[in-house]
């Protein structure tokens, strides 16, 4: 067929000038790898959920009838540490690094290193909890830090833990604690931070560079008249538009390639590579293509053409999901984001590949069409090869 | 039209002109009958008051080229868009190469080969992509190379559109309107904006070409590419042809004929225009008094009434309009590099076509 053929033949012209094209390169397939190297190393140190806090044990122990500091052992429950010197198993929630010089002024010790959370065992903290005398562990912290309640929290447990064993010695009771915790892991719990980023930033890739590219080639080529020039030949205006939407869905599998593939090697990402991803990446390339070519078809001039384009990108490639799950923000941008088409592709990725829920990507691929028929008609009726 | 590199043509070894007489009997054997390439008649096109195009007539014959000379926004771009068919007309009719330019545009761009004004193309292509990319879309099989030598652009084949040359951008635009074996070429101000040596480069290529026997029209605002290129001009201004034909039926028929001037101030003139029957003009910039000479004797009046003035006079010549007078007595001012009409010193105009003869 003699169309295919001229598709063809404009794809191989267009992506040898894309390739040629460092900037276009760069935006377009490095950049998401960039960031979510970025965003998947900076987040992933906080991943591991613990809290690092200072602990001054001043407790002096006792030496009589045997050698015995209670304050160290608290500590080391505190740290997560069993009897016999290895953590706890799973994910403690505190982190105590060296211990601070018992003589050390502790407040200008945390100042020094920038720390606000702290511990403080007193100097008779032995002597006081095995003669049975109340005692005060004191903890420092910034009440409106989210770390200091899970100190607060860490630290009574260990305290109760203290307290039970100390009168199931003094009465020497034999009874297991009443209520103990099993934990339990539910499959979509386990979802971390990468396995969202991966979607949000395929959907980024998926959004950026046809659309910004279409903005502009739409313009320009409408300013130096090259429509015009392509319009003498047989070329077809769909053909054209054809092309560049192949081209751009060849850029999005290369994206989620390489982007599925530094989350799951590099960040140990958890995400289901399904076919029912493929509609995702056929509609959003042609999606974004036709939104690109309607606005600078509709745009008078090239600036024109790139504000409005950035007016339309902008707020869709941060309020969409893509670099932050949208249930941290507040609910009337989570609101605004249903007005956003990028928000279907995103959140249809995260179904498909994180959540493994079919079903409700089923009804985003839905939206997705819907909304790429209207943008792809719209376009294909504005956009003229030639003026009247 | 170089045959060797269209698969359809067999025969590549022979002269220039024996492959030009094939490749006309093989043009009229497509067609069947020989189809006058271009026909015009009282083409109109307006853009709200602007008349850009206000009932332009003209015929381009088989094998000619034709030039439509004149200032910008005198209505060439507009007209020759309109054969191209990337225009609708308003009125009038137009017949390229026997297909309604507008409504069969697309079977006509199989047939033409454009240059428009300031070709452009993608930055990161070279000529030669270019040139594979447009057999593609054209659906023939063409030698690239053989291409490039016929514009001259063999040495830049390789490089990216970015990086070439006012000239070398045209020779490749130029290229490109021949991948499709066309048997008309449009050429819409090929040479604007170029320096001297590469117009002189553009030229050399569109002479190789009417030697071969394409049939061209171009546009253009300068006089001498239109003289030196074309076999008849149509001087278009404002809409509107106001001369048609050689360069030489041209002058012959608006030019003032053979004239004396005289080097002097406007005294001698309005001497020389009280005391003699005779039709004086003056040139406030040249300092020239200017006696069109109706019969040779005329001149003698003119020098005895000069003679008789007593104001000083200096150099005497006679002279005939050449083209470039005559384009800017009917453009009503001269035409600067760019194109733009120069509303300089009047000293004649259209209406004073009759300083030809006597004063009545």
């Amino acid at each position: 067929m003699s169309s295919a053929k001229r598709t063809l033949a404009d794809l191989k012209v267009f992506g040898k000038g894309y390739v040629r094209n460092g900037a276009a390169l760069f935006f377009g397939i490095i950049f998401p790898v960039i960031l979510i190297a970025l965003f998947g190393a900076i987040f992933a140190g906080s991943g591991s959920g613990q809290v690092t806090v200072y602990v001054q044990n001043k407790d002096a122990g006792i030496q009589f009838p045997v050698q015995m500091n209670v304050g160290n052992e608290f500590v080391q429950a505190i740290n997560g540490t069993l009897p016999n010197g290895t953590r706890v198993s799973g994910t403690w929630p505190l982190d105590v690094p060296t211990l601070v010089d018992p003589t050390a002024n502790f407040t200008k010790y945390l100042a020094d290193h920038s720390a606000s959370d702290g511990i403080i065992i007193p100097a008779d903290f032995s002597a006081n909890f095995l003669s049975g005398k109340q005692e005060n562990v004191t903890v420092f912290g910034n009440p409106t830090s989210s770390t200091n309640g899970i100190i607060i929290g860490t630290v009574e447990g260990v305290a109760t833990s203290f307290n039970l064993n100390y009168f199931q010695q003094k009465y020497n009771d034999t009874t297991p604690a009443i209520i103990s915790i099993s934990t339990a892991t539910v499959n979509t719990q386990q979802t971390k931070y990468i396995d969202f980023l991966i979607p949000g930033l395929i959907g980024f890739a998926i959004l950026v560079s046809p659309m910004f590219a279409m903005v502009n080639i739409t313009s320009e080529y409408k300013k130096i008249k090259l429509f015009k020039q392509l319009s003498l030949t047989p070329l077809h205006k769909m053909e054209w538009l054809a092309s560049k939407v192949i081209w751009y869905i060849i850029l999005s599998i290369i994206s989620l390639i390489l982007l599925v593939a530094v989350g799951i090697f590099a960040f140990g990402a958890h995400i289901t590579l399904t076919p029912w991803l493929i509609p995702f990446l056929i509609l959003g390339p042609m999606m974004f293509s036709s939104l690109g070519m309607l606005v600078g078809t509709i745009a008078k001039s090239v600036e024109s053409a790139s504000v409005l384009g950035n007016i339309i990108t902008f707020p869709m490639m941060f309020l969409s999901g893509t670099f932050f799950p949208l249930s941290t923000m507040p609910q009337y941008l989570q609101n605004f984001a249903h007005v956003l088409p990028l928000f279907y592709i995103v959140e249809g990725l995260n179904n498909v590949m994180v959540y493994g829920n079919i079903s409700a990507g089923l009804i985003d691929i839905g939206v997705t069409a819907i909304i790429t028929a209207v943008f792809f008609v719209a376009a294909a009726k504005l956009f003229k090869w030639r003026e009247d | 039209m170089s045959e060797n590199y269209i698969s359809r043509v067999v025969n590549s070894n022979e002269e220039t002109k024996h492959e030009n007489v094939a490749w006309k009997e093989s043009l009229n054997s497509q067609r069947g009958l020989t189809v006058i390439p271009i026909e015009v008649s009282n083409l109109k096109k307006y853009y709200g008051d602007i008349k850009a195009v206000d009932g332009i007539s003209f015929t381009v014959n088989e094998g000619e080229v034709f030039g439509l000379l004149g200032p910008n926004g005198a209505g060439k771009t507009t007209t020759i868009e309109i054969l191209e068919g990337l225009r609708e007309r308003d009125s009038g009719d137009a017949k390229v190469l026997g297909f309604d330019p507008w409504k069969n545009g697309y079977d006509l761009h199989k047939r033409i080969g454009v240059i428009p004004q300031q070709f452009s193309f993608f930055d990161k292509t070279t000529p030669r992509e270019a040139i594979i990319y447009y057999a593609d879309l054209f659906g023939v099989k063409v030698d690239p190379d053989e291409i490039l030598r016929e514009v001259l652009l063999e040495d830049s084949a390789k490089n990216r559109f970015e990086n070439l040359s006012g000239g070398q951008k045209q020779k490749m635009g130029l290229a490109l309107s021949l991948v499709s074996q066309p048997e008309l070429l449009f050429l819409d101000e090929p040479t604007t904006g170029l320096d001297p040596t590469a117009r002189r480069a553009i030229w050399d290529v569109i002479q190789k070409l009417k030697a071969k026997g394409r049939t061209i029209i171009l546009t253009t605002h300068y006089l001498d590419e239109a003289q030196h290129l074309s076999d008849r001009v149509a001087i278009v201004n404002q809409g509107h042809i106001v001369a048609m034909g050689t360069s030489d039926e041209i002058i012959e028929q608006f030019g003032s004929g053979e004239r004396l001037e005289i080097h002097g101030d406007e005294k001698l003139a309005q001497y020389i225009r009280s005391n003699t029957d005779l039709v004086v003009d003056y040139d406030q910039n040249t300092r020239f008094v200017s006696v069109p000479l109706i019969k040779k004797i005329d001149a003698l009046a003119a020098l005895a009434a000069a003679e008789q003035s007593g104001v000083e006079w200096g150099e005497i010549r006679t002279r005939r309009d050449s083209l470039e007078d005559v384009f800017i007595k009917l453009v009503r001012g001269a035409v600067d590099e760019s194109g733009n009409v120069t509303t300089g010193e009047k000293t004649q105009t259209q209406d004073n076509k009759s300083s030809n003869g006597r004063k009545k």
